[in-house]
């Protein structure tokens, strides 16, 4: 048997949620959902995990820090000391106040940067990269579950369809994968 | 689903659904160019070119074009670069302080207002950077190995400083208001029926398809980013002000500089927010988004930063006093009462007197009356600069070196036409770029859309 992917359009956000409920008490497991915005509270219904980019951020700010006091240090106290107007030039934890600016501007630039970089890169959104979203109207005012037989090889495809449609469908299409 | 206290007035006016917004905010774009917005950029690009010649004159001729001499060295180039990074503050905040704030009305907003950063702060950095005189070795401000031995830049100084929090200022608005527009670009894509606009918005878009995922993604990292960019804005303006605070020039070494610095860049941010949104929300028709309850919303902002401005002025000038320090007396009593005082008083009136009006319900929710005022604002915050930098080094400690400034042709040709390439820029955004963060707008509409908020009473 071919495997199917089925593409269930429903055009609210609370049908939805409601129909991703109920697919998923059936035992049915949802592939993914495309929607115009974040519908809060699809995540766990699905099965979605928290994401860990606020702790890849938090790395990256402090690896911004650590190099922003490195450079400092070489820069100012060992490369090529300057006295100017006096202020300390010996240790960097004497002239370290004059450094706080730099020290966070630097760590907030790593921790941005790091992380829009690695968000793009781990959704895969890139310049010219193709859109896979199943419909163009998914971008507008329109929902999509996307199930596939892959996942579900306890449900017969006639069965799985059935078990859809129970819900408040608002458009179904079935196409081979 | 949220319900939302049945007090508070709603975001969205009339009866919309999702594929309302989308086409409110899209079809502008796939329409032809009206005719206002032609000519409107036509004179604005006018402008810029004009901006364009002065500054290649400059950079020709040396900053002795401007008007500077030897007691004012610093004048209107640092006075625009001060006020254009002012103007930026706004979108920062309407992003990233609101978003922590969970206000839903910045939604409308802060699109339009973070393009602002990014134009704003864009035309702050070209004063500094032609003020070197030798613009091609602006590089020079970076810590790179060089051929002298390697010669670093000066850590310790606030110029310095100046450089790393407007660089990452400005690539972090670049990036935060870029993350929001990829999902917007989609929906763009997705709609844009003529092959070379849907290629063009297809490579915009990075290819967004909307999935759970990514959405989770897309929310984690606008909060992570807001986080981040509120104590950001709140550190550059303080490091703006430090050019000037560190010093010990008498009038400008105060310890009140950074939070009093930070509240006027709010407060003239705000003001040019109102000023470009009032005439965008008229010619693109989002009154029904963009509507009176935001426009009072922002200009309590303003009363309340412009009282704190006001505060600010009268505290400097009582401490000025009070310090016993008699330069730093009389560099506030040659303010008030010197060949400057016009300015002094112009920017009292701009900055102190007239945001008071907004405490009149009638006043703040006219939008005539708005608009008036937030331009008064603008033009009182570029004098409230003008009078710190040029009253406070026109006299020093020998009377014989006292001077004044006037400004030459390339300093009046270089500002105005910074004005121009930002409402060039500006106003090309309003007609390519999605005006609305449409999709977000989406996420409030049941909660504050009108006729989903008063559902339940009909």
């Amino acid at each position: 048997m071919a495997n199917k992917v089925f593409h269930v359009m429903y055009d609210d956000d609370q049908k939805l949620l409601d129909a991703a409920t109920v697919l998923v008490k059936q035992g049915i497991q949802v592939k993914d959902v495309f929607s115009p915005f974040p519908v809060h509270g699809i995540d766990p219904i699905i099965g979605v995990k928290r994401t860990r980019l606020a702790i890849a951020s938090f790395m990256y700010a402090t690896t911004g820090t650590l190099l922003a006091i490195l450079g400092t240090w070489y820069f100012m106290i060992h490369d090529w000391p300057m006295n100017i107007g006096g202020k300390p030039s010996f240790t960097w934890i004497e002239n370290a106040p004059a450094f706080v600016p730099i020290i966070f501007e630097f760590s907030v630039f790593c921790a941005a940067h790091g992380m829009a970089l690695t968000y793009l890169l781990r959704n895969g959104t890139l310049p010219g990269m193709p859109a896979s979203n199943p419909d163009p109207r998914t971008t507008d005012d329109k929902f999509v579950i996307e199930i596939v037989t892959e996942d579900n090889h306890a449900f017969s495809v006639s069965d799985l369809e059935e078990k859809i449609r129970a819900t408040e469908v608002f458009e179904l299409s079935i196409k081979d994968c | 689903m949220i319900k939302e206290a049945a007090i508070r007035r709603p975001l969205i006016l009339g009866h919309k659904t999702y594929h309302d917004i989308t086409n409110d905010v899209v079809g502008p774009i796939e329409g032809n160019a009206p005719r206002q917005w032609k000519i409107a950029i036509s004179i604005a690009a006018v402008i810029a070119l004009y901006g364009v010649g002065s500054i290649m004159y400059l950079v020709g001729t040396g900053i002795g074009a401007w008007g500077l001499n030897k007691t004012v060295g610093w004048s209107w180039d640092i006075t625009n670069f001060v006020w254009w990074v002012g103007i930026g503050h706004a979108g920062t905040l309407i992003s990233a302080v609101l978003l922590l704030f969970r206000q839903r009305w910045r939604m409308a907003i802060n699109r339009s207002a973070e393009a602002m950063t990014i134009f704003a702060v864009l035309m702050a950095a070209l004063f500094p950077v032609f003020h070197m005189g030798r613009v091609w070795q602006a590089y020079w401000t970076l810590p790179l190995p060089n051929q002298f031995g390697s010669l670093w830049p000066n850590f310790n100084s606030p110029l310095m400083w100046d450089v790393f929090a407007i660089s990452t200022y400005f690539s972090v608005s670049l990036v935060f208001w870029y993350i929001g527009l990829i999902p917007d670009f989609a929906t763009i894509r997705d709609r844009m029926v003529k092959p070379l606009p849907k290629k063009i918005y297809g490579i915009l878009s990075f290819g967004w398809s909307g999935r759970a995922k990514h959405w989770t993604r897309f929310e984690e990292v606008s909060l992570v980013l807001a986080g981040i960019a509120t104590p950001l804005v709140f550190s550059v303006h303080s490091i703006v002000s430090m050019d000037f605070a560190t010093s010990i020039v008498p009038g400008w070494h105060a310890t009140i500089f950074p939070p009093y610095f930070v509240s006027g860049a709010v407060f003239s941010g705000f003001a040019m927010v109102l000023t470009l949104l009032l005439i965008m929300r008229k010619t693109m028709r989002l009154e029904a988004y963009i509507n009176i309850a935001h426009i009072e919303y922002m200009n309590i902002v303003i009363i309340v930063t412009g009282s704190i401005v006001g505060v600010a002025y009268l505290t400097e000038l009582f401490i000025s006093w009070y310090s016993g320090v008699e330069y730093e007396s009389y560099a506030f009593i040659n303010r008030f009462s010197g060949p400057y005082s016009w300015a002094y008083w112009m920017m009292m009136t701009c900055n102190v007197i007239s945001p008071q009006l907004f405490w009149f319900k009638k006043i703040r929710t006219s939008l005539t009356a708005t608009f008036l005022l937030s331009i008064v604002v603008n033009i009182g915050m570029w004098f409230e600069r003008f009078v710190i930098i040029v009253t406070s080094i026109h006299r020093d400690y020998t009377p014989g070196a006292w001077g004044e400034f006037h400004p030459s042709v390339t300093d009046i040709g270089f500002f105005v036409g910074t004005l121009g390439i930002f409402f060039t820029l500006f106003l090309l955004f309003a007609r390519y770029f999605p005006v609305l963060a449409l999709n977000e707008l989406k996420t409030i509409l049941k909660v504050s859309g009108e006729s989903y908020k008063n559902a339940d009473k009909h």
